[in-house]
């Protein structure tokens, strides 16, 4: 995935991707900062990017918002350490989540460096105003996270962020080919990806 | 042998009653959190393990804490632990079952936990302590309850226990060393990826544990005729020195590479420890409680004649469990979630559900402890051991 923040910029007041992830996959919205559930969110530049952040960053990049999700690394570590196999990556390298499955150890959240992971500390249902009848909720006890829209994927479509932008600030493709879009996006732009000094290899990128 | 547990004074029912009065509280806590979910703990997005987790490590150290006597007396054939080793291999069945708990208490969905099992996956390190944990369980039935079982037939222990014995050994250095593990493997969180996460855990383990086992030592000189000796008791008091000292020692490597290397992610957690961060700051009177218990414990500890005295030595043991208890618990575990991978601080603070249930915890880990240390000194004092 790319993001083109030059594109989010210039739009600082739309929420249309959060949005439609959230209701989607009837992500709930608790207003308790501690109990919040998040797939697909804003965060500060310097936030975003701690270790490229600097106080000498260019005016325009300072407090302004980006997006952030699940990174779906190319060694993830929440895979790692997950003691079920409930969070597995699969062969198309969407980190994958079996709500079934989870235990809610919440390990893959203590080893995630760039907390995605949520952790339903208290029911959600109560909490989601207008339900999508086509996505499950989920209870209390289970670890959640964006799933790169795998229900859409396996349909060919596109992730409900990137259809519902309506600037086309995101782009999906696959890495793996080397004429697809999103590749000669990545040859011909300049993209960064969050703390990549740690090896998970992050396949979200961003064109600042 | 078993029933030796039901017969008793007035005040080991007493005790016994007031542990089951505390068992109950957490049990009706823990109804409640069965219920609303996780939320009703102080845990949240960042920090996403809290109270329970930090005594699940604390008290892996005390039950790996039992080779300290097990070790001398098996493998040096120091024979001055021998009444000690079976109350050791007893505190090491107390700790570990208390440490199954505190991990089950810890679960959001606590009734699949069999899931582990079901899917065993070698590549997580949970899969490994599950093991080393649940194994080390069995051995010290084995061991303990053998030894125990010789002494009541007045005969030798048979002889296929031996290896389990020697097995023992290793395999206290193993759980806690999986345990450390757990923390020390994880991108980003920069406290805990440190190689020197083990070693911390087994020296602070190894002060820790023999504590509290003199402590409880104390205990039952008050009230039986068990006394393991001087020479034991002084021998132990050194080791608790020498490893508490150690692990001084390992917590100052730690702050001088996070200081002087002046990497941020390294130092942060130090920083929100000590002197707190971006305003932030509510475990700092905790860590600097548990250094000022240090630094009188080492005072007491290091000369002779204050670790010789036995007033002054279980002062020592008290402030050496609550030190390590703090910097080990609340500091090294909440620590390690401050500041979030997203820069946001968010503190932690266990609320009283938490901590009512972590007392039933404890409470059912001293029952046990206390039904096997009456059928242990019952033994002993019928056979005129003691």
């Amino acid at each position: 995935m790319v993001i083109d923040t030059r594109i989010c910029r210039q739009h600082p007041e739309c929420n249309k991707c959060i949005e439609a992830c959230d209701h989607e996959h009837n992500v709930p919205h608790i207003p308790d900062k501690k109990h919040e559930i998040k797939w697909i969110w804003k965060e500060e530049f310097e936030n975003a990017f701690p270790d490229t952040a600097q106080e000498y960053s260019i005016e325009h990049l300072k407090g302004t918002e980006f997006l952030v999700l699940c990174n779906h690394c190319e060694n993830p570590p929440c895979v790692r350490v997950c003691p079920t196999q409930a969070t597995f990556k699969r062969p198309d390298g969407i980190v994958m989540m079996d709500m079934h499955r989870c235990i809610g150890c919440r390990f893959c959240m203590a080893a995630c460096p760039f907390g995605a992971r949520n952790f339903n500390w208290i029911n959600p249902r109560a909490y989601i105003k207008d339900p999508n009848p086509e996505y499950p909720t989920r209870m209390r006890g289970v670890v959640e996270k964006c799933i790169f829209c795998n229900e859409r994927i396996d349909q060919g479509k596109l992730p409900v962020c990137a259809e519902a932008c309506p600037y086309g600030a995101i782009v999906v493709g696959d890495l793996a080919d080397p004429n697809s879009k999103i590749n000669q996006i990545l040859r011909e732009n300049f993209t960064i990806r969050r703390k990549t000094h740690l090896g998970t290899g992050p396949s979200v990128f961003y064109i600042v | 042998m078993l029933e030796k547990a039901l017969v008793g004074s007035k005040k080991y029912y007493l005790w016994l009653g007031f542990l089951g009065v505390l068992i109950l509280v957490g049990f009706c806590c823990y109804i409640k959190q069965f219920f609303f979910g996780l939320g009703i703990t102080g845990m949240s997005r960042s920090v996403s393990w809290g109270f329970y987790v930090a005594q699940f490590t604390y008290l892996v150290g005390i039950a790996a804490s039992a080779v300290m006597v097990v070790l001398p007396y098996y493998l040096h054939n120091y024979k001055e632990f021998g009444k000690m080793t079976i109350l050791g291999e007893f505190l090491a069945i107390a700790a570990v079952t208390m440490c199954i708990l505190f991990i089950l208490v810890d679960l959001g969905q606590v009734h699949r936990v069999m899931n582990v099992l079901l899917h065993p996956t070698p590549h997580s390190v949970m899969f490994y302590d599950m093991i080393v944990l649940s194994g080390y369980l069995m051995i010290n039935i084995i061991c303990g309850w053998s030894a125990l079982h010789a002494e009541y037939k007045g005969s030798k222990p048979p002889a296929w226990v031996k290896p389990f014995v020697y097995l023992s050994i290793p395999w206290a250095f193993s759980i806690h060393t999986v345990t450390a593990f757990l923390y020390s493997g994880m991108p980003g969180r920069d406290f805990w990826l440190t190689a020197i996460m083990a070693p911390r855990f087994l020296a602070s383990a190894f002060c820790a544990g023999p504590s509290l086992l003199l402590l409880l030592t104390f205990i039952l000189k008050g009230f039986t005729r068990f006394d393991p000796g001087d020479k034991a008791i002084k021998t132990l008091a050194k080791i608790i020195t020498y490893a508490f000292l150690a692990n001084i020692f390992f917590f100052l490597c730690e702050v001088f590479t996070a200081l002087y290397s002046h990497i941020p992610a390294h130092r942060y957690p130090l920083e929100y420890l000590f002197v707190g961060l971006h305003g932030h700051g509510k475990l700092v009177p905790w860590i600097w409680t548990s250094w000022i218990c240090a630094a009188v414990a080492v005072v007491l500890l290091v000369p002779p004649k204050t670790r010789n005295n036995f007033g002054t030595l279980a002062v020592a043991c008290i402030l050496v469990i609550l030190s390590t208890w703090i910097d080990k618990g609340m500091g090294l575990i909440v620590g390690g979630f401050v500041p979030d991978p997203l820069d946001h601080v968010m503190e932690y603070m266990p609320t009283l559900p938490e901590i009512g249930i972590t007392i039933g915890v404890y409470a059912i880990g001293f029952l046990i402890l206390s039904l096997l240390y009456k059928i242990a000194i019952t033994v002993k004092e019928q056979r005129g051991l003691i």
